[in-house]
């Protein structure tokens, strides 16, 4: 990807559009993945409400699994979650085994 | 002067030109913390809000650091921004100056130049705003009130100047300019709206119709390209200043440029100044001149952008000059404004001597017999080149 000149960029490095911050992936020096186990999801969205970010995908009032270019592995969707008959629907798994 | 403008001659300090200054040019937003010499700026100007003679929203801040912050954010949102302050307020400021000027956010601040601390001083020298010669701001030095009043105005049409939209920096010398009344031609009301015009911000962040973001992080991909564009900005802002002087000397009869030459097209021995030593050297170089000696002087008014080619050529042939430095540059080669003037004559065939003289720090004194000792000191070859010299320091 060629970069932008000097002379080309915006005045004062202003970004001229919203929304901007989806395409900047954070997510890359992860050291702890969530993983989903459907099987024991009540569909509470605790995880979608707790998430420091916005990397719990919802569609249509349900979970349906996490944006992975944004989650930093900090846990705590699966420390709130409630699951089903004590097991967890979200569990923290290492990124190198 | 074009027909049709009267200006009205007031008695005003720096000070009080500087604050009605302000009123005519009625700004959005004035975010400011008091601070001695330049308390009576942000306090005159807080009366006319007060009293209603300005549409301004003025917020008393806690602190010079916070001021700054606040003028960010007002400029961003596309308000015109002005403060104003001096001294240990300014160096309070720095953190926040840069950030004004890398986010090309037009500012106006007024800054009565006061010495740093320690010891702690309240009177006149330059280390306040060449603490920040390297942020990015425009520096304009005022001689005396009226040039004070001038260059605020002027330093509007400058800030917000769609090349530039850089931040200005008007500066008086404390006590000397700041609380000396001098008669003072002030223009109408409606001269200088008219003068200055309506703001057209660059930045609006406001404007919900077109959401941007501002002061997001740079990285290493970006950074540098961002730092690069600040460098043409300051370029840029060299024939805005002259066109912008030239405009007010058409219309209201005193012209303005980066540097002021005086008796210096013959002279032979020649000073560097900024400020109101220039208004002394002045009376030196007339009384030197009427006993044939070819003395003359460069005034700086423009420190930032540096006007160092337009220097270069105005000392070219000179046998000998001084630059008096009203701030020094501890552990470096000489003051700020000698660095860069020899830094400028450096490629130059048969550069004349050159010879730093700092001078006044803390509000010394400096003199006719001071300055006239330089310009004997430059005849007689005491003046040595690249010597740098402290004038009026007990030793």
């Amino acid at each position: 990807m060629s970069l932008k000149k000097y002379q080309e960029l915006a005045l004062g490095g202003n970004i001229e559009r919203g929304g901007t911050a989806a395409e900047f992936k954070t997510g890359d020096w992860r050291s702890l993945k969530p993983v989903y186990q459907a099987e024991n999801c009540i569909h509470c969205l605790f995880c979608w409400a707790y998430c420091p970010d916005s990397a719990v995908h919802v569609t249509d009032g349900k979970m349906a699994g996490f944006d992975l270019d944004h989650c930093k592995g900090c846990g705590i969707c699966a420390h709130e979650c409630p699951g089903k008959k004590g097991a967890k629907a979200i569990v923290m798994e290492p990124e190198v085994k | 002067m074009m027909a049709g403008i009267t200006k009205i001659d007031m008695a005003k300090t720096g000070n009080e030109a500087m604050a009605y200054a302000m009123k005519q040019i009625n700004p959005d937003v004035v975010a400011a913390y008091p601070i001695t010499p330049a308390t009576e700026i942000v306090q005159i100007f807080a009366q006319y809000v007060a009293d209603g003679e300005v549409d301004t929203e003025y917020v008393p801040v806690e602190s010079e650091h916070s001021a700054m912050s606040a003028c960010i954010g007002s400029s961003a949102a596309g308000a015109r921004t002005m403060t104003g302050t001096s001294s240990q307020g300014l160096a309070l400021m720095y953190e926040m100056c840069y950030i004004a000027a890398g986010l090309r956010l037009p500012i106006v601040m007024s800054d009565v130049n006061r010495a740093l601390s320690a010891p702690i001083n309240i009177h006149c020298d330059h280390s306040d705003t060449m603490g920040m010669r390297d942020a990015g701001w425009i520096h304009i030095f005022s001689e005396n009130p009226q040039e004070a009043y001038d260059n605020m105005l002027q330093a509007v049409r400058i800030a917000e100047h769609e090349k530039v939209r850089l931040p200005v920096l008007v500066t008086t010398d404390g006590f000397i300019i700041s609380h000396g009344m001098e008669r003072v031609a002030t223009l109408p009301d409606d001269e200088v709206t008219k003068f200055i015009g309506p703001f057209q911000p660059g930045t609006k962040l406001l404007d919900v119709a077109r959401p941007i973001t501002v002061g997001a992080l740079n990285f290493t991909d970006f950074y540098f390209e961002h730092r690069r564009a600040l460098v043409d900005a300051q370029a840029a802002a060299v024939p805005v200043i002259k066109a912008v002087g030239r405009e007010f000397g058409q219309k209201y009869g005193t012209a303005y440029d980066c540097i002021e030459p005086y008796q210096l097209a013959d002279a032979e021995y020649a000073i560097v100044a900024l400020g109101s030593t220039c208004g002394t050297a002045k009376v030196v170089i007339d009384q030197l001149r009427a006993t044939g000696v070819k003395a003359g002087m460069l005034k700086v008014r423009v420190f930032r952008p540096f006007p160092a080619s337009e220097i270069a050529a105005a000392l070219r042939g000179k046998k000998a000059v001084a630059v008096l430095d009203r701030s020094d540059v501890l552990g470096g080669f000489g003051g700020p404004v000698f660095t860069e003037v020899r830094s400028a004559l450096y490629q130059q065939a048969g550069a004349p001597v050159l010879a730093d003289y700092i001078y006044g720090l803390g509000g010394r004194e400096i003199d006719m017999e001071m300055i006239g000792s330089v310009f004997a000191q430059l005849q007689d070859g005491t003046a040595k080149p690249d010597s740098v010299q402290y004038l009026g320091v007990r030793d």
